[in-house]
């Protein structure tokens, strides 16, 4: 069983890309192998700024035989089908078999393929792979055709067994394998021969060259650490960036150095971007402060004077970054202590959100007539939300996140601070960005929620006013995120927002505001407000709303089964009224979930089908709606008499269940319908031969239906 | 790449050492192009030449504008004037990292102590239409050149490809010199008879451009330039191929001019800050409208032709 190893050796490979190339390289190679008839016993990618590499263990010395067996025409068929058959196997006549079958003698064609050597087999899938491989980005370079990262400049492709190692010739345009590397570009250069994996990567090791990514991950986190430690200081963990570190160095060096004492007094956001987006650095602070105090630079090579000449020089460049930083920071605090952040907003009436949809002004005013509106559905005070709302997207126009813009909201808030702004306002600028994603916390402070609110709201039904939704995997404008994001901002208040009144109010509005214009557009809101009140249901809605909340729904349902609830029970709380109240409609779903997981749920359900079942036959049968209501007098058994008191008690405390939205009630009492249902099933006959008694059990069936779709709409759940 | 590297003394040292350094790898050593640009790449010599087919190597300094950069001579870093040194190879040579490499040891860089690292960075001109894979190189963290492949220019596929370099002289000689601020560095000889700083040629230059580029250019006269500008490339490339005397004499160059002209301006009207956010894109279209008919043009010259 020989082994396989590939070393693809290029100029610099994008640390960004090395996770995937690796992963690609294994799969492409190994499928290749596999579909070409070789197994193999295990494999495993590596990769270095310079090199892509690839260790296949175990791999069968050749394809096995394959024998294919073809039926031809009759042996006596006419010339010209058996001229056929020998075109298409490409046989002669001689060659074929012929073979008594029922119907006579027939001819066979019996092919046999060869198997194939693993060198010649690897040599096809490996320039296969080097051809089509799918960098996200990859260039030409010299005269050459092929396409690669970076220049590709030396292929390493190595069978090795007990007998000893060969190279498999191989050759993609110029380069052509063979069994040599270099090792480290400065600490080692020069080319080496190798004779397997283990030689390789031992040799690799010798000339400063740490293979694995993983690897060197550990090896500069526990150096870093380490350092940081021994003065009492943790570095901020960062797994981005220690990833792409380590995909920039073959031999990492970690050097820790001071942050000047004159920048110790900026932000420590601002000083982590500044050195992780420009210099790649790790933060260090001390944790009894809190203090960023300190960076760490990971270096590619060792030099004899043990990275005095690398640090000074980092610690010059990120001096100069930071007197930028500094000098931004207190020309920004400046401004907005002389003309506020409003002042500092000023400019972005100037500034495009989207082209059909006006300025950033514009969706500014938008935002904080929204934010007035909504504050009180979640308790902030109107005021507070509407100034938030004004200040919260001044940063955009600070020098700071001119510079640093994913320090956006968090320089907002220091300069709300720096301002004098009431703490509430501070935090939302920061705060009604979020949450930014599936795992981001969401703000818990009113006037954060808000606007919060507010800002997702606007960006919702303001893209949906220009008919860009998002589709398939195309979502350019993040809009599922913030739809996320609403849900899980109204969920954690644990607040109602009527969904569609507030969509068709916006939509209307916003209708209004394009010929209005912006300059008050919250009279405007109250004016379309009023409107509504006084013409009721003679105002129309526009379509986009009843769109809109299908696509929350849509993002809901993705939500809750990520909470583990299924798909169709979510459906049958969707299908009641009220489902633009996500608040409610999820505390529905969680006590119909729960109870579905109970013995009493699951019986219940079937109990419920069979009575749904019967009835829905029988209504179409007889062509009418068992709606009555049975009368007890007609009760013969026992069974129909438990049902009916049952059902009575049922009834009188779902619907003030119902009405309190306790849904865990309503389903308890639900649930003590299960015994008097099996019960009644059990013992009594619905279609009696009595067409009165017949039509009074239909009718009672009807009763358990309806109350239990006073719940939720069990026929939809599965099962 | 052995021995200990000489440092040099003066910004002009480095200059002299990269041309001879570049010289002796086979560049012709050119001379800046005699219009405003706003980087290196703008010189025909590299633009119009990293089309077509044939080989071409040379080196250059290019005084390069960026009016938005000034900063009145204050800023220890920016400018709105200062220089890019240049080198396009095509096709890009093999071992071009390690020239490019030899030629930091040539201005005094020692690699035994230094930490090297060529940092992804793709490089894209909207307005050249033009892009390439690369890297800027980082010498102890600090950015020290661009490194580029090209891949397209002026709408056209490089074939073959150019190999491209460019270093920020100021700031790579900052680094190499051990100055903190750029008007403090020795622009000749500290030891000659009249030693004059960068400061001394540049500070004054760098307050009058600041004050004309914020503040006074007359906005109106350059948007005209810039219409007639666009116009003068349209018309000198719809002339007809013959001249009067019957000679196909396709004129990319002179057109090109017109490009970086428009270039430039837009570039003044941008500093001073008349153009909006919606309008820039439209104004960088236009420019590359321009950079695309004048690459067109050149590949069908002797110069430009493909194989």
């Amino acid at each position: 069983m020989p082994d396989l190893l590939i070393e693809l050796f290029s100029e610099e490979i994008p640390a960004r890309m090395q996770a995937r190339a690796r992963e690609d390289l294994k799969k492409l190679v190994t499928d290749g192998l596999v579909e070409a008839g070789l197994t193999y016993a295990s494999a495993g990618a590596f990769s270095t700024p310079r090199r892509l590499v690839l260790s296949v263990e175990g791999l069968s010395a050749e394809s096995p035989t394959l024998r294919e067996e073809r039926k031809g025409p009759k042996a006596d068929a006419p010339a010209a089908a058996i001229e056929g058959f020998l075109r298409s196997t490409g046989l002669t006549r001689d060659q074929l078999e012929t073979r008594e079958d029922k119907k006579g003698a027939v001819l066979f064609a019996v092919v046999e393929k060869p198997g194939r050597r693993a060198p010649d087999i690897v040599a096809e899938v490996l320039e296969r792979t080097i051809r089509a491989f799918p960098w996200p980005k990859s260039m030409r370079w010299g005269t050459g055709s092929l396409r690669w990262v970076r220049p590709l400049h030396s292929i390493l492709c190595l069978l090795s067994d007990e007998a000893g190692s060969q190279v498999v010739p191989v050759t993609v345009d110029q380069v052509t394998a063979v069994n040599t590397t270099e090792g480290h570009r400065f600490m080692a250069p020069g080319r080496f021969a190798v004779t397997g994996f283990d030689d390789y990567r031992a040799k690799l090791q010798r000339a400063f060259v740490m293979l694995d990514a993983a690897e060197r991950e550990q090896a500069i986190w526990h150096e870093a650490t380490t350092q940081a430690f021994a003065q009492g200081l943790e570095v901020v963990p960062d797994a981005g960036l220690l990833a792409e570190v380590a995909g920039l160095v073959e031999w990492p060096v970690v050097l820790m150095g001071p942050i000047g004492e004159e920048f110790l007094g900026l932000p420590p956001e601002v000083l982590q971007t500044s050195m992780r987006e420009h210099q790649k650095f790790f933060s260090v602070r001390n944790p009894a402060t809190g203090r960023i105090e300190k960076f760490v630079t990971v270096a590619n090579r060792e030099t004899a004077d043990h990275g005095a000449t690398i640090l000074k020089g980092n610690a010059k460049v990120l001096s100069a970054r930071l007197s930028d930083a500094r000098f931004f920071w207190e020309n920004d605090r400046r401004t907005v202590q002389t003309v506020g952040l409003e002042g500092m907003a000023a400019g972005l009436a100037h500034v495009t959100f989207h082209n059909k949809l006006g300025s950033e002004a514009d969706r500014i005013a938008r935002i904080e007539a929204l934010a007035r509106e909504i504050a009180p559905l979640v308790g902030a005070s109107p005021d507070l939300a509407a100034e938030a709302a004004r200040v919260a997207k001044a940063d955009l126009q600070s020098a700071m996140v001119g510079e640093f813009p994913e320090l956006q909201g968090t320089m907002g808030s220091y300069y709300a601070r720096a301002a004098g702004l009431p703490e509430p306002v501070a935090l939302a600028c920061k705060a009604h960005y979020q949450p930014l994603g599936p795992s981001d916390a969401v703000p818990t402070d009113p006037v954060s929620v808000a606007v919060a609110l507010a800002d997702k709201i606007d960006t919702l039904t303001g893209f949906w006013a220009i008919d860009e939704k998002p589709t398939g995997s195309k979502d350019p404008f993040a809009l599922r995120r913030a739809a996320l994001g609403v849900i899980r901002l109204v969920l954690a208040t644990h607040r109602q927002l009527p969904l569609l009144s507030l969509f068709r109010l916006i939509f209307l509005w916003r209708q209004q505001l394009s010929v209005a214009g912006h300059a008050d557009a919250y009279a405007v809101l109250v004016g379309v407000q009023v409107a509504i009140r006084r013409d009721g249901a003679t105002v129309t809605t526009p379509s986009e709303a009843a769109d809109l909340l299908t696509f929350f729904h849509d993002r809901l349902k993705v939500h809750l089964r990520e909470q583990g609830i299924r798909h169709d029970v979510i459906d049958a709380c969707l299908a009641m009224p009220g489902n633009d109240d996500l608040t409610l409609l999820v505390k529905r779903a969680e006590a119909l979930s729960a109870f579905l997981k109970t013995d009493d749920g699951t019986n219940l359900l079937q109990g419920f089908k069979r009575a749904n079942n019967i009835l829905a036959q029988a209504e179409a049968r007889d062509g009418v709606e068992y709606s009555f209501g049975a009368d007890p007098k007609f009760a013969e058994t026992d069974a129909e008499r438990a049902l009916f008191a049952a059902l009575e008690q049922a009834e009188a405390a779902i619907a003030p269940a119902m009405q309190a939205e306790d849904f865990g009630a309503a389903m308890a009492a639900m649930a003590a319908l299960r015994a008097p249902i099996d019960a009644f099933f059990d013992t009594v006959q619905v279609n009696a031969d009595n067409p009165v008694l017949r039509r009074n059990r239909l009718n009672m069936l009807h009763s358990i239906r309806a109350t239990c779709a006073s719940v939720a709409d069990l026929t939809r759940i599965e099962g | 790449m052995t021995g200990k590297p000489v440092p040099p003394r003066s910004f002009q040292e480095i200059i002299l050492r990269l041309m001879t350094y570049w010289g002796g790898k086979g560049c012709a050593v050119l001379q800046p192009y005699d219009m405003e640009v706003g980087a290196g790449t703008f010189h025909p010599a590299t633009t119009l030449r990293s089309l077509g087919a044939r080989p071409w190597a040379a080196a250059y300094v290019q005084p390069s504008r960026r009016p938005t950069d000034g900063r009145y001579g204050e800023n220890p870093n920016r400018l709105q004037h200062y220089y890019q040194y240049q080198v396009l190879i095509k096709p890009s040579p093999p071992d071009l990292q390690q020239l490019y490499l030899g030629s930091l040891q040539a201005i005094g860089i020692d690699m035994e102590l230094h930490d090297i690292r060529f940092v992804e960075d793709d490089w894209e001109s909207p307005t050249l239409g033009a892009w390439g894979l690369g890297w800027e190189v980082w010498c102890d963290g600090m950015e020290v050149s661009q490194f580029t492949y090209f891949q397209q220019v002026g709408g056209h596929d490089c074939k073959p490809v150019s190999g491209e370099l460019t270093y920020g002289l100021e700031r790579l000689a900052m680094y190499v010199l051990g100055v903190d601020h750029v008007m403090d560095m020795p622009y000749n000889d500290p030891d000659s008879p009249t030693p004059l700083k960068y400061g001394d040629v540049f500070r004054q230059t760098e307050q009058e451009y600041s004050r004309w580029n914020f503040d006074q250019a007359d906005t109106e006269m350059l948007l005209q330039h810039f219409k007639d500008a666009e116009a003068e490339c349209e018309r000198i490339l719809s002339a007809p191929e013959t001249d009067k005397a019957g000679r196909r004499i396709v004129m990319a160059h002179p057109a090109y001019d017109q490009c970086i002209k428009a270039s430039h301006l837009f570039n003044l009207l941008d500093a001073r800050g008349v153009i909006s956010v919606t309008e820039r894109q439209a104004y960088i279209g236009r420019v590359r409208a321009l950079a695309k008919k004048c690459a067109d043009a050149f590949v069908t010259t002797e110069a430009g032709a493909a194989a």
